[in-house]
């Protein structure tokens, strides 16, 4: 155990940078960082200016119950996202049994699905007009709601399970990527010296991958947090509700803005605890490939149970969801087909690559600026970086509309005043507009997977490097660039998945006419007719679903499987 | 290919406007969907040349307008709920409109004093009713709602939807600020379930048997009976126009408004002009089966199948000015919750 967790002091040691090199990176990650957190910025600073003071009352009617929803849900989520993420990541990293390979990238699915997709999904087939109730009915000859009892499927614990089983992947993915990377002989010592498998998963494997686990979870509490098409139509009421309410019914953006900042401030005190409670930790992985994984052979019936804790995941999360779109996109063709469709995929497509290419970028940017700068401030600068995520996507469209604006607005009257001609909007309404807010929303992922791959490079890497001539940039290139190449694609992919069903931002900041997948599914869904956008429904689903291949595959690679 | 290229990446990266038609273009930001405008904005092409173009969001738009300021491509505002629409007018976002055309086609009430806002069409928030459970007659006001004999038989969407929240703002209107919320305790008293879902999905619940009274716009009961796979459902239902014998039904408006920096100002009201004539006011009865604001045309048949309405005739000012306490009404009688 102590060859792969040693508490050491971390970084570089700083002689070895040319100071002058050494500042472009620290610049670069300076002016990006700036670029990127100024919509989160803009949100605090119109918390400055409420339009009255919200909170008493809130405090007073119903502040409390937003808040106990909150956190319900939060938990809720948490512990089924663990739940669903680790066995399936443990059952097929190490467990041999009839449709392994299949699982590893099957149980990546439910990921392609949009909450708000699978939301509606479940309800057309769960309430009373659906086909389960109605069958049920005519099994037993109920005549009406009064006869039966039925869960509700627009309830807190409904939500708790669609957004579960659409967000699990995170942890399953991060955790699974962990293991692969954990050395066998780790767990064979464990066993030597009298733990059973179950004492070594909890006492040496999980202590392991928990920051892993952690980034994992972290973005899935994130999006629960700021989910707010599945609480919206189920009617939970999470702050969110709040926000939302403050904003477009008390016409008090300022409000809204506060209660933002205050989930934000709420997210960050848990990132920083989990961080602070294992600040102690350094983990350099003995990355040893040659040691293949010995997987567990089991009894017939234990192979059994391996594949059902694989298929339940995958058959509520994607398979019946996906089936069920397939089947009403099979009905209302005619509808759903129009020449637009391509253009709107193609929308997508370009939006989301883009914002995959630049998320990954500066996210490599700043990653490694804090590789060359292991200080205090470079951490914080990372951390703001971050902080887009953690706010709901309109809210963060509002604050991107703002800097975008005021710079247009600035440019247009120095144009007018020093030429006499009008430049208008320029970024303001544009596709750049969009890209911009993928980029700041979803930074927190792709930089978050850069920094934690980063640091288990050990630092004799660069040095080695270093001492042979490199600069730090060609260090990059040749060097960690090469190793991370698994960890850049996955990266990349989530990102470009999560734009692929991103909503609320691209509504509000999109060009005239122009339509993503998901906007043009919103269209219709928000209007109770999901039939007719079943199509693009699905479209979104299949976009995500080659992505989640690739990236299984490149994390497969990882490591050569015995 | 290369110069094409380069162009529509960089038309696609700013806001550079597009090549437009001859005839000009006039750009709407719409907080109704945007293939709900499109029989209509075909129709307005067709007679005038002119290219529509549309964003729709149903929130951040106004807060879109207001920092684009006098740069802002937008030249129409297309919204529904009268606070919605007094909002843009509150922030200064909008400007009045002159027009013979637009003042002989929308009736007083129905546009801003100033021209800032015209109503397009109105819709009425009726009770519906079970044909089997309840009488006829057994309730014909909002204010029965409240009565004990309906405890645990009424359905709602959240009491925060504007549609709600300007029914109610309508009692306090009428009633003042105490007795509304008296009866909006005993409304929620009497609610069968927590609140949720949109105003179809109540008229479901009465068909399924979990209550037998509910509050909706008049379209949706028009739509679901023009939708074969729902008009089952609705037939299930008897609709009411509340206090239709007293001071009239509560009735509420979607409506268009010119943008303070509208660069292409005369299509704007060319846009608002046309759809409040007749053949465009026709498509909004047809199609979505509300009432046309314009009193020429009628509305569609299964809407005049139904009765006439009698609109209250509070005004849809009064209605906006009270909508912030309607909003804290609902959360100190805590209507949305369990």
């Amino acid at each position: 155990m102590t060859e792969a967790v040693s508490s050491t002091d971390t970084g570089l040691h700083q002689p070895l940078l040319a100071k002058r090199t050494s500042r472009r990176w620290l610049f670069s990650a300076l002016l990006t960082t700036a670029i990127v957190a100024l919509p989160v910025l803009s949100v605090i600073f119109l918390a400055f200016f409420p339009e009255e003071n919200i909170w008493p009352h809130l405090l007073e009617t119903t502040l409390p119950r937003y808040l106990i929803t909150t956190i319900e849900l939060m938990l809720g989520v948490g512990v089924l996202t663990l739940v669903i993420g680790l066995a399936t990541a443990w059952t097929v990293t190490m467990c041999e049994f009839p449709g392994r390979k299949f699982f590893e990238w099957a149980l990546l699915l439910p990921f392609a699905v949009p909450a708000y997709v699978i939301a509606y999904v479940y309800t057309s087939l769960l309430d009373y007009a659906g086909p389960v109730q109605t069958t049920l009915r005519e099994w037993y000859g109920w005549n009406n709601a009064s006869d039966y009892w039925f869960p509700e499927i627009r309830s807190l614990e409904g939500a708790i399970l669609m957004i579960g089983l659409v967000l699990y992947p995170y942890v399953y993915l991060l955790a699974r990527a962990a293991f692969l990377e954990q050395s066998p002989s780790l767990f064979a010592v464990s066993r030597s010296l009298g733990h059973s498998a179950v004492s070594t998963f909890f006492k040496v494997v999980l202590p392991i991958a928990r920051p892993a686990v952690a980034v994992g979870l972290s973005l899935v509490l994130m999006e629960t947090l700021n989910d707010f098409g599945t609480v919206d139509f189920f009617a939970v009421q999470t702050l969110t509700a709040g926000l939302f309410d403050t904003w477009m019914n008390l016409g008090n953006l300022g409000g809204a803005a506060q209660i933002a900042t205050t989930m934000l401030a709420f997210v960050v005190i848990l990132v920083t605890l989990e961080r602070y409670s294992r600040r102690r930790q350094q983990q350099f992985a003995a990355r040893d490939n040659r040691d293949p994984i010995q997987r567990f052979t089991l009894s017939a019936p234990r192979q059994w149970i391996c594949v059902l804790v694989c298929l339940v995941p995958v058959l509520f999360g994607f398979l019946i969801p996906g089936g069920t779109l397939a089947f009403y996109a099979w009905d209302y063709f005619e509808e759903s087909w129009n020449p637009d469709f391509i253009q709107n995929t193609l929308n997508s497509l370009f939006l989301s690559g883009t914002a995959a290419i630049t998320t990954l970028l500066i996210g490599i940017t700043l990653a490694y600026s804090r590789r060359l700068h292991n200080t205090r401030s470079m951490k914080i600068l990372m951390r703001l970086s971050s902080l887009g995520y953690a706010m709901p996507g309109a809210v963060l469209a509002v604050g991107v509309i703002v800097p975008l604006a005021g710079f247009d607005n600035w440019l247009d009257s120095w144009f007018r005043e020093a030429f006499g001609i009008s430049t208008g909007l320029l970024l303001s309404g544009s596709a750049f507009a969009v890209v911009f807010a993928y980029t700041v929303r979803f930074l927190a992922v792709s930089a978050g997977s850069v920094e934690s791959a980063l640091q288990k490079i050990t630092p004799s890497m660069d040095m080695a490097s270093r001492s042979l001539g490199h600069s730090p940039g060609k260090t990059l290139i040749r060097v960690h660039l090469p190793m991370l190449r698994g960890t850049l694609l996955t990266a990349a992919l989530v990102v470009f998945v999560d734009c692929m069903k991103e909503l609320p931002a691209t509504l509000i900041l999109r060009p005239f006419n122009f339509e993503t997948l998901a906007t043009y599914v919103y269209q219709f869904a928000s209007d109770e007719r999901l039939y007719h956008s079943a199509l693009p429904a699905l479209i979104i689903v299949l976009a995500g679903i080659i992505p989640i291949i690739l990236m299984s595959r490149s994390i497969s690679n990882t490591r050569s499987i015995g | 290919m290369k110069k094409t290229l380069a162009a529509t990446a960089l038309a696609a990266f700013t806001a550079l406007p597009m090549a437009a038609s001859a005839d000009g273009e006039v750009n709407i930001y719409s907080y109704r969907q945007a293939y709900l405008l499109e029989p209509l904005l075909d129709a307005f092409n067709k007679e005038t040349g002119i290219e529509a173009n549309v964003v729709f969001a149903k929130k951040g738009l106004a807060e879109r307008l207001e920092r684009e300021g006098r740069n802002s491509p937008a030249d129409v505002v297309m919204t529904v709920d009268i606070s919605r629409i007094n909002e843009l007018v509150e922030r200064d976002l909008v400007q009045g409109v002159e027009s013979e055309i637009l003042n002989q086609n929308i009736p007083e009430n129905l546009r801003h004093p100033e021209g800032k806002w015209y109503a397009l069409t109105t819709r009425g928030r009726l009770i519906f009713a079970s044909k089997g459970r309840v009488e006829e007659g057994e309730i014909t006001t909002y204010e029965q709602l409240a009565d004990d004999k309906w405890e645990g038989r009424i359905c709602t969407r959240s009491g925060k939807h504007p549609y709600n929240i300007a029914l109610f703002s309508s009692m306090i209107a009428h009633h003042g600020e105490a007795e509304t919320e008296k009866w909006l305790q005993g409304v929620k008293e009497n609610l069968a379930r927590k609140p949720q879902g949109g105003d179809r999905d109540q008229i479901k619940a009465i068909a399924e048997g979990v209550c037998d009274l509910s509050i909706g716009n008049s379209y949706y009961y028009g739509n679901m009976l023009q939708d074969e796979n729902q008009r089952e459902i609705a037939e299930q239902v008897r609709l009411v126009f509340p206090n239709a014998e007293g001071r009239g039904t509560h009735v509420n408006i979607s409506g268009i408004s010119l943008t303070k920096s509208a660069p292409n100002r005369e299509n704007a009201i060319k846009l608002m002009e046309f759809l409040s004539s007749e053949k465009a006011q026709q498509v909004y009865a047809e199609a979505n089966t509300e009432y046309p604001a314009n009193p020429d045309v009628a509305p569609s048949g299964i809407v005049t199948e139904w009765g006439s309405i009698n609109p209250d005739a509070l005004s849809l000012q009064e209605i906006a000015n009270h909508r912030e306490a309607a909003v804290k009404m609902v959360d100190r009688v805590d209507y949305d919750g369990e």
